[in-house]
């Protein structure tokens, strides 16, 4: 794609500044008026998820690499975050009544009389935070070494990425004196003394979230728009050509996929701060390939389509479960059945094809593209 | 690890372990088969291979209750009765998505990838609007209860016999289907030269449709012999789909001696390590050697040379 990205398919399909300000304001103005603080903290909720889904943007929609394990960064940014306020929860007089005081309830319900030595950092906030996003992205990094330099790419790459996630998950299950097994980590309360359970906190950490995305979008952003970017949609669509003009593809891939995991566990931090917990049931296959149709819906070539699609589904979610709860699953399939053969560039795609055009005509005599210049499938799916 | 047994006692540990590995063996190569067909040959990733087992299992459920309430003398046959069923109705099924989805998103993998997930789902809450949430077992004949002491130390399951036969007389002709047959050598054709194979006149369009509905069939096959050794729920099949995928990658995804051989591999190592360490440790262990392997030669065991 040889295209300036300013009026290219990607920079069309961003929505630019514009399309900031306008889900800016969405998110910190008309939700907070609109919806009560219960509302409010499960919309927050789905927020995190967009985390993840930006981060598919760039490494599916981008780069062409579909990883079906970004539960595993969701999942360990939300552990980490889970693990400090974990201690700080158990403090030795808050849990006297245990056999040992002063370590989280559920060692002691396992016998473990010492906390083990990979706990003791988390007793820092400082650490905590930065390996919310640091042990994801060494993960990622030594992964996408391990895999990219040797060439494994499209379908293997997600199938063994789905194996990690499976590996994960039954670590965490069957480790349950060192991460609380099923149940994961549970009963938090608070942040360097701050109660986080208050509804004021939580209004407060929903803007936090907020800001944070829209932080992240802009970031996100800068990535497509730089040379970066476009070499990475360059190996996507030709991933040879690439590599003979001279570029190191597979470090371009670890970078990306590293970002992707950093930013998923931004997303499982925020998580665990807001809902109050953390738990194996967000790490495995199956909240995983749902992450990735969060951004499918959205449209995967979108940043701002990515996180409405991850808003969109967890609210159609939430609804169809209330009131019938064996519709989603049907409801569900079909929006993966349906993604990909009727929309494959989801809402976005859908927006680009039919509503902006109709937006755009009064300016018809400057440069419009039309419709059929982009493609609509991308053709780096062919490629494996 | 080892103290505490004699030489004898671990010998028959060792065996005991070895045929547990051995029926793990029998059920990975019934679900890899149909898959290593769909996904090494088609370059399809059927995510719902699973549930393709399970419509099986439930086929053969279904065919248990049936002729034991109606025809009781035939009912130590029916398992053949309800496999023959099984395969039919999950190839019928699986020509249906060919039909309907698949042949779209031929050169599309990742996205048959997302398509058959959401199929699966869709057939998950199917099998739990129908046969309700809670796992069903069948009841087996009498003649496949029970177990043959080898030694006074080691005992074989009848059932367990029974689905290795199973496996090996179903890998057989697959065997003979896919190498031996005029069919099979289309097929075979077609998957590695669509354009040429279509230009002297095979019917590529039909041999897709019928190809991608023998790999369900045998799936459902598999998910009836499953039903022999374990209970069927609604979500059973989503708990094999990374195994069985992991598999039919690891021995290189076109070869079929290379699905049996890491079939083999991984049920042997897992059944083998499990008495030793905890359940959850031994899986741990295989899946990582395993993509380990895989990180060091991501064809595969087996390459199947083919001039591209």
């Amino acid at each position: 794609m040889t295209r300036n990205p300013q009026n290219g398919l990607l920079g069309r399909i961003d929505g630019g500044v514009a399309g900031i300000l306008l889900l800016a304001a969405l998110l910190v103005i008309v939700l907070p008026l609109g919806l009560d603080i219960f509302r409010l903290n499960m919309v927050g909720k789905y927020l995190t998820y967009a985390f993840v889904a930006l981060g598919l943007v760039l490494c599916w929609g981008s780069a062409g690499i579909l990883s079906l394990g970004q539960g595993i960064f969701f999942g360990i940014g939300g552990y980490c975050m889970a693990m400090f306020l974990k201690l700080e929860a158990s403090s030795p007089e808050a849990t006297k009544i245990q056999s040992t005081p002063g370590i989280p309830d559920f060692m002691d319900w396992n016998q473990l009389t010492a906390l083990p030595w990979f706990w003791e950092p988390f007793h820092s906030l400082t650490f905590s935070i930065v390996a919310v996003v640091a042990v994801p992205a060494l993960l990622a990094f030594i992964v996408g070494l391990a895999m990219f330099k040797r060439r494994v790419g499209g379908v293997y790459f997600a199938i063994i990425t789905q194996a990690f996630a499976a590996i994960l998950t039954i670590l965490i299950v069957g480790q349950q004196g060192y991460t609380g097994g099923i149940n994961g980590i549970t009963d938090l309360r608070t942040l360097k003394g701050w109660d986080i359970r208050t509804d004021e906190a939580k209004l407060v950490l929903y803007f936090v979230n907020a800001a944070l995305l829209i932080g992240c979008i802009l970031l996100c952003l800068y990535v497509r728009r730089s040379k970066l970017g476009r070499i990475l949609v360059a190996l996507r669509d030709k991933e040879d050509r690439v590599r003979f003009s001279g570029y190191d593809v597979a470090n371009f891939k670890i970078f990306v996929f590293c970002f992707a995991a950093a930013l998923s566990a931004v997303g499982g931090a925020m998580f665990t701060l807001q809902v109050g917990f953390m738990s194996p049931s967000f790490v495995g296959i199956v909240p995983s390939i749902e992450m990735v149709i969060y951004c499918a819906v959205g449209g995967r070539l979108s940043l701002l389509g990515a996180v409405y699609g991850t808003l969109l589904v967890n609210w159609a979610k939430t609804m169809l479960s209330e009131s019938f709860p064996e519709l989603w699953l049907f409801a569900m399939g079909a929006l993966f059945i349906g993604v990909v053969m009727v929309f494959p560039n989801g809402l976005a795609g859908l927006y680009q094809q039919y509503i902006a055009p109709r937006l755009r005509r009064p300016t018809v005599g400057r440069t419009t593209i039309p419709a059929t210049a982009a493609p609509i499938i991308p053709p780096h799916t062919a490629a494996d | 690890m080892f103290e505490g047994y004699s030489l004898a006692e671990l010998g028959s540990i060792f065996a005991m372990q070895g045929f547990a590995g051995l029926i793990l063996f029998s059920v990975f190569v019934l679900m890899a088969l149909g898959l290593a067909i769909i996904f090494g040959q088609m370059g399809v990733i059927n995510m719902a291979h699973g549930e393709f087992m399970i419509l099986g299992a439930y086929v053969t459920y279904l065919c248990s209750n049936f002729i034991s309430s109606t025809v009781p003398a035939l009912f130590p046959a029916y398992f053949f009765i309800a496999m023959i069923l099984a395969f039919f109705a999950s190839g019928a099924l699986g020509m249906l998505v060919e039909w309907g989805m698949i042949r779209f998103l031929y050169r599309r993998p990742l996205d048959t990838l997302l398509a058959t997930w959401g199929l699966s789902l869709i057939l998950q809450q199917v099998f739990r609007s129908v046969f309700g949430a809670r796992e069903v077992g069948v009841v087996l004949p009498d003649w496949l209860m029970g177990s043959v002491a080898v030694t006074d130390t080691i005992e074989v399951p009848i059932n367990g016999l029974f689905v290795m036969a199973l496996t090996i007389a179903i890998t057989v002709v697959i065997y003979a289907v896919m190498f031996r047959s005029r069919w099979g050598q289309g097929v075979r054709a077609v998957m590695q030269n669509r354009t040429m194979a279509g230009a002297v006149g095979i019917n590529t369009e039909k041999v897709d449709r019928y190809t991608f509905g023998l790999g369900c069939g045998i799936a459902g096959v598999a998910g009836s012999a499953f039903t022999m050794v374990g209970s069927t729920g609604p979500t059973s099949g989503q708990l094999y789909i990374v195994d069985t995928f992991l598999v039919v990658v690891f021995g290189g995804a076109q070869s079929l001696i290379g699905t049996i051989a890491s079939a083999f591999t991984i049920s042997q190592a897992q059944s083998t390590m499990e008495f030793f360490l905890s359940g959850s440790t031994a899986k741990v262990l295989t899946l990582l050697t395993v993509v380990v392997i895989l990180m060091l030669r991501p064809q595969g065991l087996f390459v199947l040379k083919v001039r591209r």
